[in-house]
């Protein structure tokens, strides 16, 4: 009997450095390295200093991805990274790495997408994905809705966000708050001692947003009705509730994200919710997707926090399942795409 | 970009090099260019004694992707990995004072000066009109691109780093099986970045 594939996973395309081993649907290691502490006082991610760690980090971490998964870089059938979509010269370490250890080692080298794979890393939680599935994916980079066919080759963009990412509304009101970056768990916390006590807007959800954006999301004008609200109180030199902001924002966010994300699995007569990226992690956003989606009948999965941030695991995760299906490797000239559409799974 | 296979054993032939000549960092042919030396030399990933990196300074990403790829096979193969300094390529086998210059952008050099083919100065990064160094020449695309601001005589040619060059700087080291060391690169510059005005601490 043949063993399932052995494949190690490379994730470079924002702050994280992630090495993932996963065997079929086990996960077998997950070493990260991550510079998220030398962003802080930019407020975001640093492109440039994003780059540079990934350089310093990267043999590490394979390193420690191959001791914690004891195994050698000859035993791993195939090795997958991260192709986009990402920073650009982000990326580009991880798949210079990547196509330098197939090369060296004489691998298969597949180039595959981020989005599928954040779908993808939930198989190591849960197991096979029934399909279709759909899928909402929420990050400081991303929040996408997709409808997933076929996690090896058949995934269906429902909607995006059309300004900010979801993540990054968290960073901005964390700022105006006072708290720190990243703002996901601070305002998470801060949120768990407040009240929700402020109507902040539902960006396109009015009738005529839905119309021509019906799975899309917008986050730049609660971003700036946030602001709003503190500065105004701050100017009648009354304090802040700052819990209370933190909790009615998040409440605004993961009211829109999870009635959208279960309409489009009813639109679509689909069963599974796939919930991922580092919003996923927000308490309140589990909680409302939970209990939602059970009023709808349709089930939800979402990984542990740990695998719903950036990692190698989602990686390899998805890298295995492409071994599986017998999908051809890419070739060493893949390209980094920065802006790698999402009907694209691999290279 | 440049992917050569050189043989050290005894002098250094270059056994087959691709050089690419791009502004723009075509990183993702890197590989495959190191790929097509190693069929064209007859060779095998595994015939390989060591890598040896230019380390900059140069381009950030096309430098990065040069260093993570040497970085990453010699940990997949087990062999040392020595680091130049990419001005080298151009400054060894120099004679008398010259000055190498190569095109750092944003109307900047990236430097340094070869007294006979050893480095004495730099590397450093510099507007081509504030470097005060004393030489006779200067050789490399950046002086040739500032020669009137340098005011200097330079060389047509060569004008980018050469991988015999490279390779010699690290040949002893090969020979001797000198342990490898990491690749630490020469960036020169600090990351583009602004840190954010602080808010008005009004806040509770
Ligand atoms: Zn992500």
């Amino acid at each position: 009997m043949k063993t399932e594939p052995l494949v190690l996973g490379i994730e470079t395309s924002c702050d994280e450095t992630g090495v993932g081993i996963v065997r079929g649907y086990t996960l077998l290691a997950d070493a990260l390295a991550s510079s998220v502490d030398e962003h802080a006082r930019y407020g975001g991610v640093v492109p440039e200093v994003a780059s540079r760690a990934h350089l310093e980090a990267m043999a590490p971490t394979v390193d420690r991805a191959l001791a914690d998964a004891g195994v050698t870089l000859s035993d791993v059938d195939a090795i997958a990274v991260t192709a986009g979509p990402g920073l650009a010269g982000a990326l580009l370490v991880g798949v210079a790495a990547a196509k330098a250890y197939a090369l060296a080692a004489g691998k298969p080298l597949y180039g595959v997408n981020h989005l599928a794979a954040h779908v993808a890393v939930d198989t190591l939680e849960h197991g096979p994905l029934p399909e279709p599935a759909v899928a909402l994916l929420v990050s400081g980079g991303h929040s996408s809705l997709l409808r997933v066919d076929d996690l090896t080759g058949g995934v269906v963009p429902l909607g995006a966000t059309i300004d900010d990412a979801a993540g990054e509304a968290f960073d901005k009101v964390a700022r105006v708050l006072g708290l720190p970056f990243p703002g996901g768990p601070p305002i998470d916390r801060a949120a768990r001692e407040g009240s929700i006590t402020i109507p902040f807007p539902r960006g396109l959800t009015g009738p005529r947003d839905l119309a021509e954006h019906r799975f899309d999301f917008s986050f730049s004008g609660l971003k700036t009705a946030v602001a709003r609200w503190v500065e105004a109180r701050e100017r009648a030199g009354e304090p802040v509730p700052v819990n209370d902001v933190a909790a009615s924002f998040q409440e605004a966010v993961c009211d829109v994200l999870t009635a959208k994300a279960v309409a489009a699995c009813q639109e679509h007569g689909v069963q599974t919710l796939v919930v991922g990226g580092g919003v996923a992690a927000n308490s309140r956003l589990r909680a409302l997707a939970e209990e939602r989606a059970a009023k709808a009948g349709i089930t939800v999965r979402v990984p542990r926090p740990k695998l719903c941030t950036d990692n190698g695991a989602m990686v390899a995760a998805l890298g295995s399942r492409l071994v599986s299906a017998g999908i051809a490797p890419g070739k060493l000239d893949l390209p980094a795409d920065s802006a790698m559409p999402i009907t694209m799974v691999t290279t | 970009m440049t992917a050569a296979i050189a043989d050290v054993a005894s002098g250094v032939s270059v056994l087959a090099s691709r050089v690419t000549v791009d502004g723009r960092a075509h990183g993702e042919l890197l590989a495959p260019a190191v790929s097509a030396v190693l069929d064209q030399a007859g060779a095998g990933p595994s015939d390989l004694a060591a890598v040896v990196a230019g380390v900059g300074p140069g381009p950030f990403t096309g430098l990065r992707v040069g260093l993570v790829t040497a970085v990453a096979m010699t940990q997949a193969l087990g062999i040392p990995a020595y680091g130049v300094c990419s001005l080298d390529g151009l400054g060894r086998g120099t004679s008398g004072r010259v000055l190498v210059a190569t095109d750092a952008r944003r109307k900047e050099v990236y430097w340094a000066v070869y007294a006979d083919g050893t480095r004495v100065e730099g590397p450093g990064v510099a507007k081509p009109a504030d470097l005060s160094v004393s030489v006779d020449r200067a050789v490399g695309d950046g002086a040739l691109r500032y020669a009137d601001v340098l005011g200097l005589p330079v060389d047509e040619e060569p004008r980018y780093p050469s991988p015999a060059a490279l390779a010699a700087r690290a040949a002893r080291r090969v020979r001797m099986k000198a342990p490898g060391e990491a690749l630490t690169p020469l960036y020169l510059r600090r990351p583009d970045a602004v840190i954010p005005g602080e808010r008005k601490p009004a806040l509770r």
